[in-house]
C-alpha cells in the first residue's frame, strides 16, 4: 500500500507556496515539490508525476493543467477533484477558499482528503490575509487622502483639524455619501481650481 | 419590474464582445435583467464555476459543451448551448525562425492555403510539431487537427498538443516549447506585435464556417429558469445583430475597448472587427472577408450539425463511440430554445434545424420565416461534406 502521497503544489509566490508546504509538513507529507516557474508546467508535472497537484483556482495557467490529463494516457491521468461530486462540502469548501486540486492515478480517497483539509484550511487562512492586507492598504490611502482634504479645508476655512473632519463627516452623512467619497471629490475640485 | 440578476462568466477575448454590448449598450437592462459579467482567469475555472452553479451561464468555446456533457472535461454536466455567439476569428501562427524555414522550402506566405502551409509545415520538422492551443477541447484544436489528418490522409503522431493560455503562446514560441499556435484575437496580433512570431493561416481557411463560441448553460438551469433564459437570449441576440451590422463596427471597437470588461487597448481589438490581419511586422495587413463573424450568415442558429461535427472529432481524439457522441453533441446544440425564445423578435429562422456543413461554396439563399437567411461559405479546405441526416 501507498503510504505516502506524492503533492506538487503550482504557485509561483514563493511565501505562499512555502506556507503551504510548511503545512502540509506539520502533518506528516514530506513529499512535496514546489512549481514556481510558469513554463512547461505540464512537462515538469510528467517528470515529477505526483499523485496529487494543488493549484490556485484562479491560476492563469490551470487550462495547461488540462493539457496533461489529455497527453498522458489511460489510468495515469490528473482528473479535477472536482469530478467527485459526492464530497459536495469538500468541494465547496475548497472552492470558497480558491484552491483546485487535480488527483492522478487513484490513491486512498481518505489520504487525499486528508491533504485537502489541511490545503483548505492554508488557503482560507492565505486569502483572508490577503484581503487583510488589501483592506489595510486601502485604509491606508483613504487616510492619506482624507488628511490631504482635510489640510484643504483647513486653509481656507481657517479651521481647526477636527473641526475640518466634522464638517466633513456632516456632509458625507446630509448627502449618503461615505467620508471618502467626499474627500475625493474636495481634492478633484481643489485640483481643478488650482 | 425588478430587474433580474444573471452571473455570466467570460474570458477577455474579443469575441466575447456580445455579451459586453449587451451589458454596454444596455439590450439585457432593457429586457429586465442585471447582467453580472464576471471575468475568469482560465477555461477550466469557467467550466468548474459554471457545473458547479457559481455562475449562471457562460461564453464557451464551442466543443466545451459537448466535452463536459460527455463526461471529458470536468465534473460531468449537461451543458447546452441555445445560441452561438460568433463564429471563425482565429490564427495560427508559428515562430519567426519556422516562418523563414518555410520560406525558404518556397512557401507562398498567402495567408490562405492551408494544404500547401500543413504539408510545408510538417516537412519542416521531423519531430512532432509542437501546437499551441488554448483548451484541450477548443475549435482551434479540433481544426488543426481536422488540417492535419485532412492532409496526410490519417491522424497520427504528427503533431503534440501542447495547451497554453493564449497571452503565454508568443513567449512560449520565441523560446522554442512550441512550433506554432492557434488562437483567437487579439492574442495573434499582440504575438506578431512581438515580432517573434508570424500568422500563417486564418482558423477560417480551415472552415469557412466553424462556431466559435456559444453561449452556455446547465440544461436543469435551462429548464428551470425559462423566463431569464429566454430574457438573455433576446438581450444576446439584439447584441450579436448589432455587432453584426458593418456601421456599427467603428463604435464597437470603441465602446469595446473603453469597456472594463475586456481592458484591451482599440489596436487590439480592431483587427479582428475589421478583419484586417497583420500577419508580420513590417508587412501590410491582409483583409480577411467574415474574419470574425457575430450575426451574418445565421451566425447566432445553433445548427445541431455543427454540435454533431464537433462531435465527430471529439470521438475520434477520445476514442468514444462515433454514434453515440454524435447524437450527445448534436443534443448540446438547442434550436427548440432559440426558436422558441426568439419567436417574437424579427430573427429569421431556417427551415431545419440541421444542415450538411462544408457543402457551400458561396453564400446561399435558403428557406426560412421571413425568407432573408443566406447561408456560406461554409467549405471545408479539403471539400469534404457532412451529412448527419435528420439528429
Amino acid at each position: 500500500m501507498n503510504t505516502n502521497l506524492r503533492i506538487a503544489v503550482v504557485e509561483a509566490d514563493r511565501a505562499r507556496a512555502l506556507q503551504i508546504v510548511d503545512a502540509l509538513k506539520d502533518d506528516g507529507w514530506d513529499d512535496i515539490f514546489v512549481i514556481g516557474d510558469d513554463h512547461g508546467l505540464a512537462r515538469k508535472l510528467g517528470d515529477l508525476n505526483p499523485d496529487l497537484v494543488l493549484i490556485d483556482l484562479a491560476h492563469p495557467n490551470r487550462d495547461a493543467l488540462e493539457q496533461v490529463s489529455i497527453a498522458s494516457q489511460a489510468e495515469h491521468r490528473p482528473v479535477a477533484m472536482f469530478v467527485d461530486q459526492s464530497d459536495d462540502e469538500m468541494t465547496t469548501a475548497a472552492m470558497t477558499a480558491g484552491l483546485s486540486a487535480y488527483v492522478v492515478g487513484a490513491p486512498e480517497p481518505e489520504r487525499i482528503r486528508s491533504v485537502l483539509r489541511t490545503a483548505i484550511a492554508r488557503f482560507q487562512v492565505m486569502s483572508q490575509m490577503r484581503r487583510e492586507l488589501e483592506i489595510a492598504k486601502q485604509a491606508l490611502v483613504d487616510r492619506k487622502t482624507i488628511d490631504r482634504a482635510k489640510g484643504i479645508l483647513m486653509r481656507a476655512k481657517a479651521i481647526t483639524e477636527d473641526e475640518a473632519y466634522s464638517l466633513m463627516r456632516k456632509t458625507a452623512m446630509s448627502q449618503n455619501r461615505k467620508v471618502i467619497d467626499v474627500a475625493h471629490a474636495l481634492l478633484t475640485a481643489a485640483d481643478l481650481l488650482e | 419590474m425588478m430587474s433580474r440578476p444573471l452571473n455570466c462568466g467570460y474570458v477577455p477575448l474579443v469575441d466575447s464582445a456580445p455579451l459586453i454590448i449587451a451589458k454596454e449598450l444596455g439590450f439585457a437592462a432593457d429586457e429586465g435583467i442585471q447582467l453580472n459579467l464576471l471575468r475568469q482567469p482560465s477555461w477550466a475555472a469557467l467550466r468548474d464555476l459554471l457545473a458547479l452553479k457559481h455562475l449562471d451561464v457562460a461564453h464557451m468555446l464551442s466543443p466545451m459543451p459537448v466535452a463536459m456533457s460527455l463526461g471529458l472535461s470536468g465534473p460531468p454536466v449537461q451543458i447546452d448551448a441555445p445560441l452561438v455567439l460568433s463564429a471563425n476569428g482565429t490564427v495560427v501562427g508559428v515562430s519567426r525562425a519556422i516562418g523563414d524555414n518555410m520560406r525558404a522550402r518556397g512557401w507562398v506566405p498567402q495567408f490562405s492555403d492551408p494544404r500547401a502551409t500543413i504539408e510545408c509545415l510538417l516537412a519542416c520538422r521531423d519531430q512532432p510539431l509542437r501546437v499551441g492551443v488554448p483548451f484541450p477541447y477548443s475549435m482551434h484544436r479540433l481544426l488543426f487537427e481536422y488540417l492535419v489528418e485532412g492532409a496526410q490522409g490519417a491522424r497520427s503522431d504528427l503533431i503534440s498538443i501542447v495547451t497554453t493560455p493564449p497571452p503565454l503562446m508568443a513567449d512560449a514560441v520565441a523560446r522554442g516549447d512550441l512550433d506554432l499556435f492557434c488562437v483567437g484575437e487579439p492574442w495573434g496580433t499582440v504575438a506578431v506585435s512581438t515580432e517573434q512570431a508570424e500568422l500563417i493561416l486564418p482558423g477560417a481557411s480551415i472552415w469557412a464556417h466553424a462556431p466559435e463560441k456559444v453561449l452556455g448553460m446547465r440544461r436543469d438551469w435551462a429548464a428551470e429558469n425559462d423566463e431569464a433564459c429566454g430574457v438573455l437570449l433576446r438581450a444576446v441576440y439584439r447584441a450579436a445583430r448589432w455587432l453584426g451590422q458593418a456601421e456599427n463596427q467603428p463604435l464597437a471597437s470603441e465602446i469595446l475597448a473603453r469597456s472594463e470588461h475586456l481592458d484591451l487597448p482599440d489596436h487590439a481589438i480592431d483587427p479582428a472587427l475589421t478583419g484586417h490581419i497583420l500577419c508580420r511586422h513590417g508587412d501590410a495587413p491582409v483583409h480577411i472577408p467574415n474574419f470574425l463573424k457575430f450575426h451574418q450568415g445565421a451566425t447566432n442558429f445553433p445548427w445541431r450539425s455543427q454540435g454533431a461535427w464537433i462531435g465527430a472529432q471529439i470521438s475520434r481524439l477520445a476514442g468514444l463511440d462515433e454514434a453515440r457522441t454524435v447524437q450527445t453533441a448534436a443534443d448540446c446544440l438547442r434550436p427548440d430554445l432559440y426558436r422558441r425564445h426568439l419567436a417574437t423578435s424579427d430573427a429569421d429562422m431556417p427551415g431545419a434545424s440541421a444542415k450538411v456543413e462544408g457543402a457551400l461554396a458561396h453564400p446561399t439563399a435558403v428557406a426560412s420565416t421571413r425568407g432573408e437567411m443566406i447561408l456560406g461559405p461554409d467549405a471545408y479546405f479539403d471539400g469534404r461534406t457532412f451529412d448527419f441526416g435528420p439528429l
